[in-house]
């Protein structure tokens, strides 16, 4: 009995288990004590728990608010919501533009004109290196000066407005006419996609090209239009009334400047995980492309990039989080995301710093992990389609 | 592999040692303030007045002058102060985590605050109200005629809720640009990004005065909340809650008798400021501190008068009026209770 023992606690196989069993039941019981006496402490001090605080009224304003209802009088979970979709508009713009300037930029670098290559790297090499919080506080006094007052707007046909607090837009009213105007644009993307989809399996059979770009005007663009001016659905102007612009869809300067300094650095990034993509195709691949007699632009588009991606794809996720968490920087401008509202404002109301930190925590981690879901299965996708 | 046993079985005891001594927590603030022979005291990040570093690190104003006085109290000594500069959103956490002894940063007393967060107000050293400051080029003389202007504002106080609260009663619209810091807030208003700038009265003055054209915005009349400001402590220590609260109401109370940091030691028949000097009484032994307590206070730090007129009186750059911060027997509502 003793030797079977023995030999058990010689045996390396169990040995293995039972530490790693250990270092676990040591973990938890660390975790558990540190909750205990958190909860132990807030208990004896009697300082308010739990998450009832998120029905109390807010009473506060916010500034930026896209869809949803909200005044002073909504409760601190719909002040929560509005910070949600503020964070993720800020982020969803700028992972848009830090995308397509960061492509530019990526294939600028290796353009063999000498002018272009150099103000890539020029580019690249400056806003790399200043820390995105100089940045976002650069743009955004830039903008303030730059623009005009409101009343010195800059109009474009008296229905937009651009002056130092934002740009003024006119606001479709929802009603439903305009739900038919969504439907047929809904209705012309899904037939232009399937026109394109015939033509690219006609190239595949018989070689012929064929150009949709005139259905692409009429489908996506030219159709909702069409119904939206026989429908008659309604707009709503901004107007210049007392102090400011009412009525319309309103975007506020500190979005601008925190949505374009977002963009500018994390393209900077983006742009080397390109660059490094494509040099990382094989020169043979541009070589057989071109005695294949297709330009330099069919060549990159068709050959290069689609192979450069795979490369370029995996650090491409890394910078989308990361500028979805720099987003959290917004305080710094007043744009009112989630850290702002949140974390800010009701914390300071609230005083819950527990829960509420905690609930902030868990939204960028929601955040973040569903994108870099979506971008792994498209990597994957990437991935075996180049066998 | 039996190191390793070692080092669990340590680190385990270690766990359950912290932990046990933590659940038998029991705060005494004096004793601690007293054993480290310093008072740790929580302030502003700079507001000029009520707490600010000068060039080599000094504080000064009325909120540092709080805790001076309670380390004159406690350790016989105004200078035996650390102050931790602390921004509006950190600083109740940093109290109930005890990184702080007190906290003196011009903090509104208001209902959740006093008995949700586990602290308690032990006073108020100044009652303020806020006010707004406006474009003079607008030419708007009431907050009534700022129907649908937007508000520059500091995110994380009171100021924003009161804003609100406000222009929801009047039926009135408006949009709020809240900023991080106070600096940013002016920067935002100087800027044009926002009509006017709402803050309390006590800091606009000052705030004003700082702008590159001072004449460019003015301070309207209007005060549209209460402010009573004061000095906050740890709900589970009521005896450090009454050398706080005690402090700052020997600072009001021998202004009330006349008494200044010049005169304190002077003979005096009065029994009152016997009491005061403690010469006479015992209202030292409940509080547990020396019987020159209220004395050290006063010689070291001044009575409530001196204090406000050193920090945001006439004579500083922040030209604060005594306003209802003024003594009751002299029209204000500065009132201590009875020092016996």
């Amino acid at each position: 009995m003793f030797i079977k023992l023995k030999s058990l606690l010689y045996d390396n196989e169990v040995r293995a288990i039972a530490f790693q069993v250990l270092a676990v039941i040591v973990i938890a019981y660390f975790a558990y004590q540190a909750f205990d006496n958190m909860m132990l402490n807030i208990e004896q001090r009697g300082i308010r728990s739990g998450f009832g605080f998120l029905n109390d009224e807010a009473g506060f304003a916010v500034n930026d608010n896209f869809f949803l209802e909200y005044s002073p009088a909504s409760t601190n979970l719909q002040a929560f919501y509005v910070g949600i979709v503020n964070t993720l508009v800020v982020a969803i713009a700028g992972i848009f533009f830090a995308s397509i300037i960061g492509l530019i930029i990526g294939v600028a670098r290796l353009s063999s004109n000498y002018l272009i290559r150099k103000m890539a790297t020029i580019y690249i090499e400056v806003f790399r290196n200043i820390p995105i919080l100089l940045q976002i506080l650069f743009w955004y006094s830039i903008a303030l000066n730059a623009f005009p007052s409101p009343k010195n707007s800059i109009s474009f046909f008296d229905s937009i407005f651009l002056n130092s607090r934002g740009l003024y837009l006119p606001k479709p009213l929802m009603e439903s006419e305009f739900y038919l105007v969504i439907a047929s644009l809904v209705v012309g993307i899904i037939s232009y996609i399937f026109i394109k989809k015939q033509s690219n399996k006609k190239h595949d059979e018989t070689g012929v090209v064929t150009n949709t770009t005139a259905y692409f005007l009429g489908l996506v663009l030219l159709l909702p239009f069409a119904v939206y001016l026989v429908a008659g659905a309604q707009l709503e102007y901004p107007v210049l009334k007392g102090f400011n612009f009412r009525g319309g869809l309103d975007l506020s300067i500190e979005f601008f400047a925190l949505t374009f300094a977002l963009s500018i650095y994390t393209a900077t990034y983006i742009a080397e995980a390109i660059r490094s993509g494509i040099e990382s195709v094989d020169n043979g691949q541009k070589e057989a492309a071109s005695a294949m007699g297709l330009t330099q632009a069919q060549s990159l588009r068709l050959v290069v990039l689609p192979q450069a991606l795979r490369v370029a794809i995996p650090p491409i996720i890394n910078q989308y989080l990361n500028l979805t968490k720099n987003s959290s920087l917004a305080a710094a401008v007043g744009y009112t995301e989630l850290v702002t509202i949140f974390s800010g404002t009701v914390l300071n109301v609230v005083g819950q710093a527990i829960e509420i930190i905690t609930l902030t925590m868990l939204v960028y981690l929601t955040i973040s992990l569903v994108i870099s879901l979506i971008l792994n299965i498209f990597n994957k996708k990437m991935q075996i389609k180049g066998k | 592999m039996n190191k390793l046993l070692k080092l669990s079985a340590v680190s385990l005891l270690t766990i359950g040692a912290i932990s046990a001594q933590a659940s038998m927590f029991h705060s005494d603030t004096l004793k601690d303030v007293q054993a480290k022979d310093s008072l740790t005291c929580g302030v502003s990040t700079g507001t000029p007045g009520f707490s600010s570093p000068d060039a080599s690190g000094n504080w000064s104003g009325i909120d540092v002058d709080v805790c001076r006085a309670v380390a004159a109290a406690t350790l016989g000594d105004a200078k035996k102060v650390k102050f931790v500069p602390l921004t509006a959103k950190e600083r109740f956490v940093a109290l109930s985590s005890g990184e702080i002894d007190m906290l003196s940063r011009n903090t509104t007393w208001t209902h959740t605050r006093d008995t949700s967060l586990g602290l308690t107000f032990a006073g108020v050293n100044y009652y303020d109200g806020q006010g707004f400051m406006v474009q003079k080029s607008l030419g708007v003389n009431s907050v009534k005629d700022l129907n649908g202007a937007s508000f520059c504002i500091q995110a994380g106080t009171t100021t924003e809720l009161n804003l609100a609260d406000y222009f929801r009663s009047n039926n009135m619209e408006f949009k709020a640009v809240t900023y991080d810091t106070s600096a940013q807030t002016k920067g935002g208003f100087e800027a044009g990004r926002c009509d006017a700038l709402t803050s309390d009265v006590s800091q606009l003055a000052g705030l004003r005065s700082t702008l590159k054209d001072p004449s460019s915005a003015v301070v309207l009349g209007d005060v549209i909340s209460k402010e009573p400001l004061g000095p906050v402590v740890r709900k589970d220590d009521n005896n450090w809650l009454n050398i706080v609260r005690w402090s700052l109401n020997a600072m009001i109370e021998a202004e009330e008798l006349g008494v200044t940091s010049a005169t304190i030691d002077n003979a005096s028949t009065s029994p009152g400021i016997q009491r005061l000097q403690g010469k006479s009484g015992t209202l030292n032994e409940s509080l547990g501190l020396g019987k020159d307590w209220s004395r050290n206070i006063i010689a070291q730090v001044g009575n409530y008068g001196e204090v406000f007129e050193r920090n945001i009186g006439m004579s500083t750059p922040i030209q604060l009026p005594r306003g209802v911060n003024q003594l009751w027997i002299k029209g204000g509502i500065l009132y201590a209770p009875a020092f016996r």
